[in-house]
């Protein structure tokens, strides 16, 4: 399981950059980021190597920000290599809010991160069909 | 002086101000005992201030009475107020407390001929008669407008047609099909219908219009000018509120200077906000009214908020009832949007009852076009924060929804940063209403 981090943002000029900044200035990295957005707001979602340092230095800054347990799960890089992960909730009934990927020098494969209400349930099941999940503190250290 | 127009009660219309005097004072007694006898309310206010009913032998004693606030009246919400038993009570009317609930008015089936008596006045004002044809784009229900302004009419013997606000489209067919006469509207409603009719390329003389009966929110001279022209009627500024009666406390006639006060039922005062000392004649402050008539739901020294003046003397419409200026603000932080009234104290009381939601709010008011935008501001914090765009949406719709069943009014509501909305030190900024709405003074 991995803590991501979701902030508010308003629909409003330069607010991406003044919360990305805000991480930067503290030497928070981004490992891998995703924004949703409706015409009035946005949720900037990433994940970090520092998570705590993050929430504090976003809260300093006056941003809204919380913390997210999601799940970062290997996908194997060739074809059909995302479809078969993704078989492994929809068997289950188990409903994706949202995903992004990434990839990093690091690992070979691309890195998924899963958002999902049942958690735990979805970490057994990847466990059973032998997809590789990363730790939070294996992704800080990547 | 002979009457100029036409007046659907010349001899209260034009009574001498001796007799007047006589009337008001016979009445405000009656009024005064009445309230001391069957209101605790007014008893105990009454007691406080060591005044009794038999303190008032003349008619400037009203100022030694108490007077009735918005806040009185939601703390004796609902029907604390009244003054008869309830199966004496034929009717009531609501408008925007400034909480959750409402303002209530209660009326007697004599209550109900007093106000239609005042709005045949006040239509007759306009030289409304049998002949016309008045389509009533006052909302019906608890907002008094609608039924107000429909018993009125029908009192004159005018036809009216009970078409309510809205679906202007619909507004326009019938007034060119029916030949309306006459139209009764909030004036940002008649701009707006003025707005379609220019849209649709009806030109004025398609129409039998002729006046138009516009109140229920403040309005400038330069928007009556506007609304004269692009539809060739005149425009007439009528006054009222639900405490009081709803329309029908005042209204102007051709003359267009001034509203006549119908002051054998409605007795003003100005006062000194701050003091709250009565003020003479002709200087600008707080105007306060006593009913003189009303049965359920007599008011006595009621703070209106609203800011204004008053002037005597025979119009050259040759009524003699008291005129006031148009209101030129008020005294408290109450908006008129859409006919409909607005206190910050309601959004807030709404936001606090949702859980996590901070009541750190803005409400910002515009009008585009003829048509007035609410939109309000909300900050998001960590509490009801959602890293999911359908968690964030869902709590926009609730404090959506939440704040439209309280105030009666489509809302814009915008979710914000933390800190967006500036603090501040004593009396929050709450409102920014980009709208001129009052003539400067």
């Amino acid at each position: 399981m991995v803590r991501q981090i979701s902030i508010f943002l308003e629909n409003k000029f330069g607010r991406l950059a003044e919360a990305t900044e805000a991480l930067g200035e503290s030497g928070v990295n981004i490992r891998a980021l995703s924004v949703a957005d409706t015409s009035d707001f946005g949720i900037l979602r990433c994940i970090v190597n520092d998570t705590d340092k993050a929430l504090k230095v976003l809260k300093e800054k006056g941003f809204t920000a919380s913390a997210t347990s999601v799940i970062a799960a290997e996908v194997p890089d060739s074809p059909g290599g995302l479809a078969t992960l993704l078989k492994l909730p929809k068997e289950n009934n188990i409903n994706v809010e949202y995903l992004y990927a990434f990839v990093t020098k690091a690992i070979t494969n691309a890195i998924v991160v899963l958002r999902v209400e049942e958690i735990d349930k979805l970490l057994g099941l990847f466990e059973k069909g032998g997809v590789r999940v990363l730790s939070e503190k294996e992704l800080s250290s990547i | 002086m002979a009457a100029k127009h036409l007046m659907w009660n010349q001899s209260a219309e034009c009574m001498p101000d001796s007799k007047k005097k006589e009337l008001q004072l016979e009445r405000l007694k009656e009024t005064v005992k009445r309230v001391y006898d069957n209101v605790p309310f007014y008893k105990k206010a009454m007691d406080e201030k060591g005044v009794k009913p038999s303190d008032i032998v003349k008619l400037s004693d009203v100022s030694k009475l108490p007077f009735t606030t918005k806040d009185d009246l939601a703390a004796n919400y609902p029907f604390g107020m009244f003054a008869v038993p309830l199966k004496d009570v034929v009717r009531v009317h609501c408008s925007s407390g400034t909480t959750g609930k409402p303002k209530v008015a209660g009326y007697t089936r004599n209550d109900i001929n007093t106000w239609a008596e005042v709005m045949a006045r006040t239509l007759g004002c306009g030289g409304t008669t049998e002949k016309d044809i008045l389509q009533n784009a006052y909302g019906y229900g608890l907002f008094t407008g609608g039924l107000g302004a429909h018993y009125g009419a029908e009192k004159i013997g005018a036809t009216v047609v009970p078409i309510s606000g809205g679906n202007t489209k619909r507004q326009i067919l019938i007034m060119k099909d029916f030949g309306t006469t006459k139209l009764c509207s909030t004036p940002s409603y008649c701009l707006n219908i003025a707005e379609s009719l220019r849209e649709q390329g009806v030109e004025p003389s398609d129409l039998k219009l002729n006046t138009a009966f516009l109140g229920a929110e403040p309005w400038t001279s330069e928007l009556r000018a506007q609304i004269e022209k692009e539809l060739n009627i005149d425009a007439i500024d009528i006054y009222g509120l639900t405490e009081i009666i709803g329309p029908g406390v005042s209204s102007e006639c051709m003359e267009k200077n001034g509203l006549h006060i119908f002051d054998d039922h409605f007795l003003p005062e100005i006062i000194d906000p701050a003091t709250q000392q009565p003020l003479p004649e002709g200087e600008i402050g707080e105007l306060v009214f006593t009913s003189l008539t009303k049965e359920a739901f007599p008011i006595i020294r009621y703070r209106t908020r609203d800011i204004t003046k008053l002037s005597s003397g025979e119009c050259a419409c040759g009524r003699t009832h008291v005129k006031m200026q148009r209101v030129t603000g008020r005294t408290d932080d109450m908006l008129i949007v859409r006919g409909v009234n607005v206190y910050p104290s309601q959004v807030e009381s709404v936001l606090v009852a949702i859980p996590g939601v901070e009541p750190h709010y803005q409400i910002l008011v515009d009008r585009k076009g003829a048509m007035d935008l609410l939109e309000i501001w909300v900050e998001v914090s960590e509490t009801v924060f959602s890293d999911e765009i359908k968690g964030l949406e869902n709590l926009e719709k609730k404090i959506k929804s939440n704040l439209e069943s309280v105030l009666q009014i489509a809302v814009k509501l915008k979710l914000v940063e933390p800190k967006t909305i500036q603090r501040s030190e004593g009396k929050a900024k709450r409102i920014i209403d980009k709208r001129t709405v009052y003539d400067k003074i």
